[in-house]
C-alpha cells in the first residue's frame, strides 16, 4: 500500500494529481483526465522505502512524478535483483488490471519518489461504466506495456554479452 | 602498409575483460587521429585487429598531452587477449589512422545526444572530450551509456566526472543489477525519455552493438531527430583498412574507407537487409 504520510510528508493535499505531466496521459481529454484523477491521490516515498511487495494485493498503480523506482525480485543467495528502473513520467504496477490482483514483483524507491497512486478498483469501476474511457486508458497502458516488452526483448538478446559485437575492439573472434 | 612500432606506455583494467592501453611511438611523432577513426593494431606473432581510437592522438586528454594513442580492448579472441596481456614497455605495431570519424563540425551550435552501448563508448569518448574542451561551441549535451552489468560500465571514473558537471547530462543504465547499484536498469534507449534536448536542432552520435544502434536510431527518430543528423559507427571485419580487400563491405559501402561513421539516413536501410 502507498504511504502518503511517509518521511517526505506529502499528504493528500500537498500536490494535486498531475497525470498530464506523464507522457502516458499527455493530450488526454480534460474530462477524462478529471475522471481518472478522481481515482488518484499523491503519495511520496523516502529513498529505499518499499512501495509494494510481491504477493500483496494489487490495489493501485503509480504514475511517477519525481524520482526513480526499482522493480525488483529476490533471488535466493543473490538478494534483491533489479529488473528495471522507472523514472519520472513512467508507470509502475500492472497487476491491478486483472484477477487475481496479486503483485508479481517488489517496487522500491531508489531515490525520494513522488507519484500519483491510482486506485485500481476505482479505475475498473469507471472503465466498466464508460467503455470509451476504458478503451482510452487501456490503449495508453498497452502502449507502455508494448514498449516495455520490446525493451525486455532487446535485453534478452544480451547484446553486450560475450557473443555480442565489440565495437571495433574484438574482431579476432 | 607497414605497421609503425609503438610501445605500451600504460595499461589499466576497465572491466573484468577489458583493458585500456596507452601507446607511444618508439620513434618519431605520435599518430594524429580524429574522434571516430580507428587503427589496425598488431600483436606481433599473433595477428592484427581494428581498434577505435579511445583517447589521445586527437588533441584532447592527458594521453594526448603525453603524445600517446589510446585504445580500449576487450579480450575476446587471440589477438585482443594478447594485446590486453601486453605489459608496459612491450612493442606492438600500429597502422592508420583509418576511416572517417564523427562530424563534430556539424554539431557546433546544436544540442548533442551521445548514445553508447558497452564498449561503444570507446570511440565516443574522444568526441565527448573534444566537446567538453570547447563546451561553449555546443548546446545541451546528453551522454547516455548502456552496459550489461554495473561492472561492465567502461570509464566509470570519467563518467562520474562528467556526471558532476552541470553542463552535461551523463547517465548510465545496465541490463541487470544486484544490490548496491543505485543507477538505472533497462535498455539504453529508455534513457532518451529523460534526456534534455531539442530534437529539431539535435545531432546524435551512437556506437555499440548494431542492434542497439538500430533501436537507438529508431528512438531518436521517434523523438523527432532527423535521420540525416543521426550518426552511427558501424563495424564489419576490417582487414586492410584501405578499402582494397573488401572484407568490411556493407552493400555499396566499404566501412573501413567510407566509414566507420555513417549517417543513419544513408545506412539505416542496409541494417535490416539480412543478407548483409
Amino acid at each position: 500500500m502507498p504511504s502518503p504520510d511517509s518521511a517526505l510528508g506529502a499528504g493528500p493535499d500537498a500536490e494535486p494529481p498531475e497525470l498530464s505531466a506523464s507522457p502516458v496521459f499527455a493530450d488526454l481529454d480534460a474530462d477524462r483526465a478529471a475522471l481518472l484523477a478522481g481515482c488518484g491521490r499523491p503519495v511520496a516515498f523516502a529513498a529505499n522505502e518499499m512501495i509494494f511487495r510481491e504477493g500483496a494485493r494489487a490495489e493501485a498503480f503509480y504514475v511517477i512524478r519525481r524520482g526513480t523506482v526499482a522493480i525488483e525480485t529476490v533471488v535466493p543467495g543473490r538478494g534483491a535483483l533489479t529488473i528495471e528502473t522507472v523514472g519520472p513520467g513512467g508507470v509502475v504496477g500492472w497487476s491491478w488490471l486483472f484477477p487475481p490482483y496479486r503483485l508479481q514483483f517488489d517496487a522500491r524507491a531508489v531515490t525520494a519518489v513522488r507519484a500519483t497512486a491510482l486506485d485500481g478498483a476505482c479505475l475498473r469501476g469507471k472503465c466498466a461504466g464508460d467503455p470509451a474511457l476504458g478503451y482510452e486508458l487501456l490503449s495508453r497502458l498497452a502502449r507502455v506495456l508494448i514498449e516495455r516488452l520490446q525493451a525486455t526483448r532487446v535485453r534478452l538478446l544480451d547484446v553486450y554479452g560475450p557473443a555480442g559485437p565489440a565495437a571495433l575492439a574484438g574482431a579476432d573472434r | 602498409m607497414i605497421p609503425r612500432l609503438f610501445r605500451v606506455a600504460r595499461r589499466r583494467r576497465e572491466t573484468p575483460d577489458t583493458w585500456t592501453v596507452e601507446l607511444e611511438p618508439a620513434s618519431g611523432p605520435t599518430l594524429i587521429a580524429e574522434p571516430g577513426q580507428f587503427t589496425m593494431v598488431y600483436a606481433f606473432g599473433v595477428g592484427e585487429v581494428p581498434l577505435s581510437v579511445a583517447g589521445g592522438g586527437s588533441g584532447n586528454g592527458r594521453e594526448s598531452q603525453r603524445g600517446r594513442l589510446t585504445h580500449t580492448v576487450r579480450a575476446v579472441g587471440a589477438v585482443t587477449q594478447a594485446l590486453c596481456a601486453t605489459p608496459p614497455g612491450a612493442a606492438v605495431g600500429v597502422r592508420g589512422p583509418f576511416g572517417r570519424g564523427w562530424p563534430l563540425a556539424e554539431a557546433v551550435g546544436a544540442d548533442v545526444v551521445v548514445v553508447a552501448g558497452g564498449l561503444g563508448l570507446a570511440p565516443l569518448r574522444p568526441l565527448v572530450r573534444r566537446m567538453l574542451a570547447r563546451r561553449a561551441d555546443y548546446g545541451r549535451l546528453a551522454v547516455l551509456v548502456g552496459a550489461r552489468t554495473p561492472a561492465d560500465v567502461p570509464y566509470r571514473r570519467e563518467l562520474a566526472r562528467w556526471r558532476e558537471r552541470p553542463d552535461v547530462q551523463a547517465v548510465a543504465t545496465v541490463d541487470t543489477a544486484g544490490p548496491g547499484w543505485t543507477g538505472r536498469v533497462g535498455v539504453v534507449t529508455a534513457l532518451l525519455a529523460d534526456a534534455r534536448f531539442d530534437p529539431a536542432s539535435t545531432v546524435a552520435f551512437t556506437c555499440g552493438p548494431e542492434v542497439m544502434m538500430r533501436f537507438a536510431a529508431g528512438a531518436l527518430l521517434e523523438r523527432g531527430v532527423p535521420a540525416e543528423r543521426v550518426h552511427l559507427s558501424l563495424e564489419r571485419r576490417m582487414l586492410c583498412g584501405l578499402g582494397h580487400c573488401g572484407a568490411c563491405q556493407l552493400g555499396p559501402l566499404l566501412l573501413c574507407r567510407d566509414g566507420p561513421v555513417h549517417r543513419y539516413a544513408d545506412v539505416g536501410r542496409l541494417l535490416t537487409v539480412r543478407e548483409l
